[in-house]
């Protein structure tokens, strides 16, 4: 079983946000920069005053990679893994799997819908491929 | 403005796959070699610095830290450190360096053991963190999560994009694997032996696309030591002391494997430039390069970090026969980690040592006398400047 992440108060929104469908990103409240992986305080200004707000949930792949090796007893290959510029979170990536029945089919620059995969109390985003 | 730090001895122990050998039984065997190639005996030795330290965060990784050796060794020390989250697996050594020019310590024993080969099995595989475990934390915690678990699958994001902008392909990291191959020919303590071909290569399975079984590095069991040795101090070893010159360390970036805005770029590109401001020499004064090959993309752009060739050229570098055996730039001519086995960085620095001193046999560069050292991927890194004089 791959290992679900530590949940803690920066990370907590952004791991949830998905029982509700949305793609949790941190702002800086005084700054309003987005900030990944989700900190307490703001990294540009300090400012501790820090905002959990849903985006979009889109976004386009800068690069991915097809992973054909088996890590772990139950990991099912090969599956796409996608590394995703977020929409309206400037300077923000997440990195996750996608969902497709064709993983060779991922490319740069295509774009891509987040989904939730549900395990325990955490939600990991996956990409999905827009038709 | 050389720093008043050398490199005195480095040794190996018989590298070698699931040799079911104590990680400690290695580790005895590098320092042994280390210091009859420095000439100093175990009395001598007043410091000790190792990475990560302990830790089982993956299988093999780090079975001895400072604690177990020193008490092994029977060492008594005025210096000893362990260095996780330094700049990369070079972190010891630059911690000795620093800890024998401020003069808290003469000679260094600093090392790196690893059990990996003998500790994998079916469901805890070597390098795969947090394998057993059911949370994750730190920065891991945005990659392991979502099956990004294997170091292959982030160098292999970092390939992909490289690919894309400049257009380098498969082949160009061919060469890297059957250039080191071909240097591994000619190291009896290489762990990967037989001829490898572009068709052998272009054959292999994949891994994490675009690389394949050959662009990854070999897990194996075995301890690499380096002595690390105050300017004066120096003086009375047996080979002529490797000048540590210039290092660097700067990083740019945040610690994760995708946020940084160009990943056709690395930590490395921040330390190579911070490092060329502390030295009045230049990319084309050097003869050896040992370069980071935990995955062969790491090596096209540790060329570039270091400025052996500018952003996106590294292909024709390669194409052009540079980094090969034959090269005017040598790259891992132990075999590196792709063929001589992974021992995080320092068995590359280990032959560049050899190289310096003239020891490389039939592999041997002719008047070696500078090297650089380049440890890490992705944002992890160190580099280094040796000479002798």
């Amino acid at each position: 079983m791959r290992p679900l992440p530590e949940l803690t108060a920066e990370n907590t929104a952004f791991w949830t946000g998905g029982a509700d469908g949305k793609l949790m990103i941190a702002f800086c409240k005084d700054c309003a920069t987005a900030i990944h992986p989700p900190q307490l305080v703001c990294p540009k200004c300090w400012s501790e005053t820090i905002e959990s707000k849903a985006v979009a949930g889109t976004g386009t792949v800068y690069s991915y990679t097809v992973n054909h090796q088996p890590w772990a007893p139950d990991m099912t290959v090969p599956f796409a893994l996608a590394v995703v510029d977020v929409d309206g979170a400037p300077g923000v990536r997440i990195t996750a799997e996608v969902v497709t029945p064709d993983p060779e089919t991922v490319t740069i620059g295509q774009r891509m819908r987040v989904a939730f995969l549900n395990v325990d109390d955490v939600w990991l985003p996956q990409w999905e491929p827009v038709i | 403005m050389t720093m008043k730090a050398t490199i005195t001895g480095v040794g190996m122990s018989q590298i070698g796959r699931r040799t079911e050998r104590p990680a400690m039984a290695h580790l005895v065997e590098a320092a042994k070699r280390a210091l009859e190639c420095a000439g100093l005996t175990k009395d001598d030795i007043d410091g000790i610095a190792t990475y990560p330290g302990k830790a089982d965060n993956s299988p093999g990784m780090s079975p001895l830290g400072t604690g177990e050796v020193r008490n092994a060794l029977g060492l008594k020390t005025r210096w000893h450190s362990a260095v996780p989250d330094g700049p990369s697996q070079m972190g010891p050594i630059m911690v000795a360096a620093m800890a024998v020019a401020t003069g808290q310590a003469r000679h260094v024993l600093c090392f790196r053991a690893l059990t990996e080969s003998s500790s994998q099995t079916k469901v805890q595989r070597a390098s795969i963190p947090g394998s057993g475990k059911a949370r994750i934390g730190g920065w891991l915690s945005n990659l392991v999560p979502a099956n990004a678990m294997s170091a292959s699958n982030w160098a292999g994001w970092m390939a992909t994009r490289y690919f894309h902008e400049f257009g380098m392909t498969r082949e160009h990291l061919g060469m890297v694997a059957t250039g080191e191959r071909a240097f591994a020919q000619k190291n009896p303590m290489a762990v990967m032996q037989s001829p490898l071909t572009m068709d052998d290569y272009l054959a292999a399975r994949m891994i994490s696309s675009p690389l394949c079984l050959f662009d990854c590095d070999v897990p194996i069991d075995g301890a690499c030591v380096v002595i690390v040795s105050a300017a004066d101090a120096a003086k009375d070893c047996a080979r002529e002391p490797l000048i540590i010159e210039a290092m660097g360390a700067a990083l740019g970036s945040q610690e994760t494997w995708d946020q940084r805005t160009d990943l056709t770029t690395m930590g490395a590109h921040d330390a190579c430039a911070d490092m060329w401001q502390r030295t009045d020499m230049k990319p084309d004064d050097v003869d050896v390069l040992a370069l980071y090959d935990g995955f062969s993309i790491f090596v096209p752009y540790w060329l570039e970090a270091f400025g052996f060739c500018g952003h996106g050229e590294a292909k024709d570098f390669i194409a052009e026969g540079n980094i090969g055996p034959g090269g005017r730039f040598p790259v891992n001519t132990g075999g590196g980690q792709l063929s001589g086995g992974r021992l995080h960085g320092f068995g590359l620095l280990h032959e560049a040592c050899i190289q310096l001193w003239g020891d490389g046999d039939g592999r041997q560069i002719a008047n070696a006398k500078t090297a650089v050292c380049g440890m890490g991927g992705g944002f992890i890194a160190g580099s280094m400047l040796l000479r002798r004089d």
